[in-house]
């Protein structure tokens, strides 16, 4: 007996060993180890046996069980990892080959660079308005002291609705500045405020000219607001949106509705302020006009100029997407060419 | 406005360069755009006299020229045709750089032999010496040209071209200019000494004026010069006339332009012995009234001009040009002399209605002090006697109807302060204001002065105009840089209706271009014609607002819809490239409102064409069809937490029985649908485009609800499949509400759409997964039996419908 369970080893392990797949595999645990096997029998019958015999016997064929599951469990191991090497061998693929397409949408460059001034002024506390385009002659000039025939009237080509006649001439509005007026009627001090919107011209389009532009308009009054506190809005705005090392440039300019008034320009990003076509050789691209609110504007509001005083400013956004993309020519943004389009 | 910097120089002391001076104009509020420099690079260049010519020996159209050239004579070759005896001319030495006639380089001037006689320099042309691109004839420069002087001290110049903001008129003239200059560099003004010889007989004896209307006309100043001589001007006045670029004529003219420039008042010179009457009335023209302008033009003229009239008639438009019939030609021997206010709105409209515009109009326009005709009438009359002779009458005319008391303004050191946070002391103040030429004074309050403007600025009326005049000065780069500190004002709540809308418009771009959709933006502004190619019957919908001063026919009508807009974008790319194109703008439309402003309405619009992917290796080349624009709207109002019903919609844009009202809560919030075939034909469109219109406020008004949380189910739901036969009319919508209609209905899908062979003639199928649920209990699968059963039954007496075997 001890003899053939002897021979029963040595023939199970030789057979495992020639065994190289998994199907193989399951019927050699059939013969060997399942309920038919001899090995199974062997033990079944190990009651039959006189006690020492049994002893041996039972230790011997266990002992054999265990060689034989054990070595079951390492070939299961072994042949699974072949099986997994090879199908993954199989199912290797060209990863060079192009993915499948999604479709891709983008936003206008405009809005996202309104977006950005936009979350520039409100972190600095400033709330967000829009108006409408088509306004009242009395909120886009004589509110802001620009009566019918005042000359800075020509600094605005306008697109009337109604013939120019008087206040109540309707116009598509030739600045954002309006918003000031309105937003005065509605708010008492402290305001602070961005009104981003379209604006329009009565102006052929060119490399730099657009009929339609949008601009930001921004407006902080209550009491002891300073030209400092001004530039230091638009030194800061200006070092968020062009960094750091950027110069600005503030300097005295004229706005019937702001005074003291200001320009702001930025170095030109072409020639480093040496001077250049893209800044008229001056250097400097300006960039916004601002100034302390006119104290006649602030009366039109309803607002005491010899308690409250306040800032204004106005800044176009495609001169500012233009500067910071290097676009050479206005007209790209609403011609919405998608080879332009898709660049942003 | 150009200025001379040797004209600035005779009234202000500049040591400054040219470059540093115009930083500070410009810093100060006086722009300077341009700085041109002429003869910095004239070396070797002196002023000549020709004091022989002779022919040359060998070539008929050369001279042989000796020049003077004060120490020394040289003879050289020329052929200009205009050369003569007695000229000053611009003398180049060998060794000078010039501009190469011919080719326009800069070459130097070598010694050279012309048809064999050495010729060592030449007589320059204004193109040889840069200063146009005249090359038909030598340079003559005035008989008073110093003989051997350098060419750049005599000639050589700097201009600034400089950008005058429109309050400033003052600044339109060479004395303002200077003014600035003055302060800027806190250096002396000279202005002219003004003194003249006059007749006994009083100027009152020749000529009377008279204003109609005083609020046209707040001063009206004249003199009176009788025995002049009509020349042309001497060399520097046509000089200083050029570097403005205004053409010499004679010395009267010029002389009244030269103090417009020097003074920025407007004048006028008359031919007194053409005025009728001997007398000058200032009044709107008669309708219909006609004179001849000084440009040889008839104007026909309207009450909403103002005009200078003699007796008989109009003999000038006031303030923007003369009439020609009392024009100063070389004949005339007395000389009437104006110079007046006149209202700025008068000359604007009289310009408009005209169409013309002058040096003249260009300053009165800009309204003037009418305490400023005075001193430049008196420069005007003196030179004029200098330069033309003659003898000027007693005294000058002066009607003043409009003087004002000068008002002061009180100014304090916390003023400046509080609008400029810049800290300057009282005494500071005063200084600045004083070089500037106002008349400063201590007030009752020591720390207050009082300020009166001077006769030339128009600008000045409040406290904050002095605040800038005092740090403009002091220059705006000493303005110190710093934060708001004043307290927030009060944020708005995240519920509000503003904030919400601009929430929505921010997560429907969002959600959109994740959908693939390129945003674009198009113009407020369209064409008649493209709003109406919208309509297969090329009719309006809505009579959209027209401008009233349209630039082009393209840009005539305020958009009442984002379709056209989108749709030319559309095509335009198209013919570009041939893909797959998917296109969304949310703005503003603009529906008219009688005489009110038009109501500003914002929508979303989006378009998509084309195949459904891009074209790749793993296929998908189907066009994209109605249900690809309807899963966008569906994903997109899923986004936002709404779902929609689809009703049959009637818009004639889109094709009949492809489009759909998208309705939520009965209420129709857009459209979505295939775009009308002729439509697309009109605006030449290739592929099936499918449209979606949604209208933003009524969209907002279904979001605007605060999202409440729904338990997530506790019970397991049961799951039923049904594939019904039913007519082909019948809406799949009519078949889903009946369904929806039962009790624990959860949730239904169509999985399966089937028309075809094994389907009756007339019948269609659908293959729909129902999910049960209970939120109560676990639902057992007889309760959904007999749900279904009545489900079916109620199909059947409704829709007909029959369980497919």
């Amino acid at each position: 007996m001890l003899k053939q369970l002897k021979e029963l080893r040595r023939e199970a392990l030789s057979e495992l060993n020639q065994v190289n797949e998994l199907r193989e595999l399951n019927s050699w645990r059939v013969h060997h180890l399942g309920k038919k096997s001899k090995l199974t029998q062997i033990l079944r019958s190990l009651a039959t046996l006189p006690l020492e015999e049994r002893k041996k016997v039972g230790a011997q064929a266990n002992e054999i069980k265990r060689a034989l599951e054990s070595g079951l469990v390492e070939k299961k191991k072994f042949l699974e990892e072949i099986h997994l090497a090879t199908s993954l061998e199989r199912e290797g693929l060209d990863v060079t080959l192009p993915g499948r397409p999604v479709p891709i949408g983008r936003l206008h460059p405009i809005p996202q660079v309104l977006e950005e001034i936009c979350d520039v002024f409100k972190n600095m506390g400033f709330q967000v308005f829009e108006g409408p385009d088509v306004e009242w002659d009395y909120y886009n000039f004589e509110a802001l002291n620009i009566p019918q025939w005042h000359p800075a009237r020509d600094m605005f080509a306008t697109l009337w609705v109604d013939p120019e006649m008087d206040k109540e001439s309707r116009l598509l509005r030739t600045h954002t500045s309006p918003m000031q007026i309105r937003l005065m009627e509605k708010k008492r001090p402290p305001i602070r405020a961005i009104m981003p919107g379209r604006v329009y011209r009565y102006e052929a389009t060119d490399v730099t000219h657009e009929s339609m532009l949008y601009q930001v308009e921004g407006l902080a009054i209550d009491k002891d607001i300073t030209l400092a506190d001004l530039k230091g809005t638009l030194f800061e705005f200006s070092r968020c949106l062009f960094g750091e090392e950027r110069k600005v440039r503030f300097r005295c300019d004229y706005f019937p509705f702001v005074e003291p008034g200001v320009e702001v320009a930025i170095e030109c990003s072409a020639c480093h302020g040496t001077g250049c076509r893209l800044c008229g050789y001056s250097g400097w691209i300006e960039i916004l006009g601002a100034g302390m609110t006119h104290p006649d504007v602030l009366k039109r509001g309803d607002i005491d100029p010899e308690i409250y005083s306040g800032f204004a400013f106005g800044m176009g956004v495609e001169r500012i997407a233009m500067l910071r993309y290097g676009i050479d020519d206005i007209r790209l943004f609403y011609r919405n060419d998608l080879r332009f389009l898709k660049q942003f | 406005m150009k200025a001379s910097l040797k004209w600035l120089k005779d009234y202000s002391d500049i040591k400054l360069a040219p470059k540093e001076l115009a930083r500070k104009l410009t810093m100060a509020g006086v722009e300077v755009k341009d700085l041109q420099i002429t003869g910095s690079t004239w070396n070797n260049i002196v002023v000549g006299k020709v004091i022989a010519l002779n022919p040359h020996p060998n070539a008929d159209r050369l001279k042989l020229a000796t020049v003077n050239l004060g120490p020394q004579q040289i003879t050289v070759v020329c052929g200009a045709p205009n050369i003569s005896h007695g000229q000053k001319v611009p003398f180049a030495s060998v060794g000078a750089q010039l501009i190469d006639g011919h080719t326009g380089k800069p070459i130097l001037l070598k010694p050279a032999e012309i048809r064999g006689v050495l010729s060592e320099g030449m007589v320059c042309s204004e193109k040889e010496l840069g200063i146009s691109d005249s090359h038909e004839g030598i340079m003559v420069l005035p008989p008073e040209a110093p003989l051997g002087m350098p060419l750049r001290d005599y000639l050589g110049d700097v201009i600034f071209d400089l950008d005058i903001t429109p309050n400033r008129p003052d600044c339109l003239s060479i004395i303002g200019i200077a003014r600035e200059i003055a302060s800027l560099t806190e250096q002396p003004l000279h202005l002219p000494e003004l003194g003249y010889e006059e007749t006994e007989a009083l100027i009152d004896s020749f000529v009377k004026v008279d204003i109609i209307d005083p609020s046209l006309c707040s001063r009206y100043c004249a003199s009176l010069i009788m025995g002049v001589r009509v020349t042309s001007s001497p060399g520097w006045l046509q000089q200083r006339l050029s570097s403005y670029g205004m053409r010499p004529i004679n010395n009267v003219v010029d002389v009244t332009n030269y103090v417009m420039l020097e003074y920025g008042q407007p004048l006028h010179a008359f031919d007194y012995h053409k005025l009728e009457g001997k007398q000058i009335i200032v009044r709107r023209a008669k309708n219909g009234e006609t004179i001849t302008t000084l440009d040889g033009i008839e104007r026909v003229l309207s009450p909403d001009t103002l005009v200078i009239a003699d007796k008989e008639k109009a003999v000038a438009i006031a303030g923007i040009m003369g009439g020609s019939d009392t024009e100063v030609a070389d004949k005339t021997t007395s000389i009437l002399l104006e110079s007046a206010n006149f209202n700025q709105a008068i000359i604007r409209q009289g310009c408009r209605c005209l169409n013309l515009q002058s040096e003249a109009s260009i300053r009165f326009d800009k309204g003037l002090n009418p305490d400023l005709p005075l001193l430049p009438l008196k420069r005007a009359t003196q030179l004029l006697l200098e330069l033309a002779g003659g003898k000027a009458a007693r005294g000058i005319v002066d009607v003043y109807p409009g003087k004002l008391e000068p008002k002061g303004i009180l100014l304090s050191a916390e003023e400046v302060e509080r609008l400029s946070g810049l800290k300057v002391p009282l005494a500071k103040i005063f200084k600045v204001l004083k070089s500037l030429g106002f008349e400063c004074q201590h007030a009752d309050s020591a720390s207050q002065i009082l300020v009166v403007t001077s006769y030339w600025r128009s600008d000045i009326r409040c406290t904050a105009d002095l605040v800038e005049e005092v740090v403009r000065i002091i220059g705006y780069d000493k303005v110190p840089v710093t934060r708001l500190s004043s307290p927030l004002p009060k944020q708005e709540p995240r519920l509000s209706l503003r904030a919400q809308r601009s929430n929505l418009k921010q997560r429907l771009r969002n959600i959109l271009t994740g959908c693939g959709f390129q945003e674009i933006l198009t113009y407020s502004l369209t064409s008649l014609e493209r709003l109406q190619k919208l309509s297969p019957k090329f009719e309006l919908k809505i009579p959209p607002l027209r401008i009233a001063n349209p630039m082009t026919k393209e840009q005539e009508y305020l958009r009442t819809t984002l379709c056209p807009g989108l749709l030319t974008t559309l095509a335009h790319n198209q013919r570009i490239e041939e893909k797959s194109i998917r296109l969304f703008e949310i703005g503003k439309i603009f529906l008219p409102q009688g005489n009110e402003l038009p109501q500003e309405k914002e929508m979303l619009c989006a378009a998509l064409s084309g195949p459904k992917a891009e074209l790749s290796w793993h296929g998908n080349k189907e066009k994209l069809n109605f249900f690809d624009a309807k899963g966008v709207v569906e994903n997109l109002l899923n986004q936002l937490g709404l779902e929609a019903t689809f009703g049959v919609s009637d818009d004639e844009s889109l094709s009949p029985r492809r489009a759909a009202n998208i309705i939520i809560d009965s209420d129709k919030v857009g459209i979505v649908g295939n775009l009308h075939p002729r439509v697309a034909q009109a605006f030449e469109l290739s592929d099936a485009v499918y449209l979606i219109e949604m209208d933003i406020d009524r969209l907002l008004s279904k979001t605007i609800k605060v999202k409440q949380y729904q338990p997530i189910p506790r019970f397991p739901s049961i799951t039923r499949d049904i594939a019904l036969v039913i007519d082909k009319q019948v809406s799949y919508q009519q078949v889903e509400d009946v369904i929806r209609s039962f009790p624990l209905v959860k949730k239904v899908t169509l999985f399966d759409f089937y028309r075809g062979e094994q389907i009756p003639e007339g019948k269609k199928s659908f293959a729909i997964r129902i999910v049960y649920q209970s939120p109560e209990h676990t639902l057992t699968d007889e309760e959904v039996d007999i749900i279904q059963k009545q489900m079916l039954d109620r199909l059947h007496q409704e829709l007909g419908a029959t369980l497919r075997s």
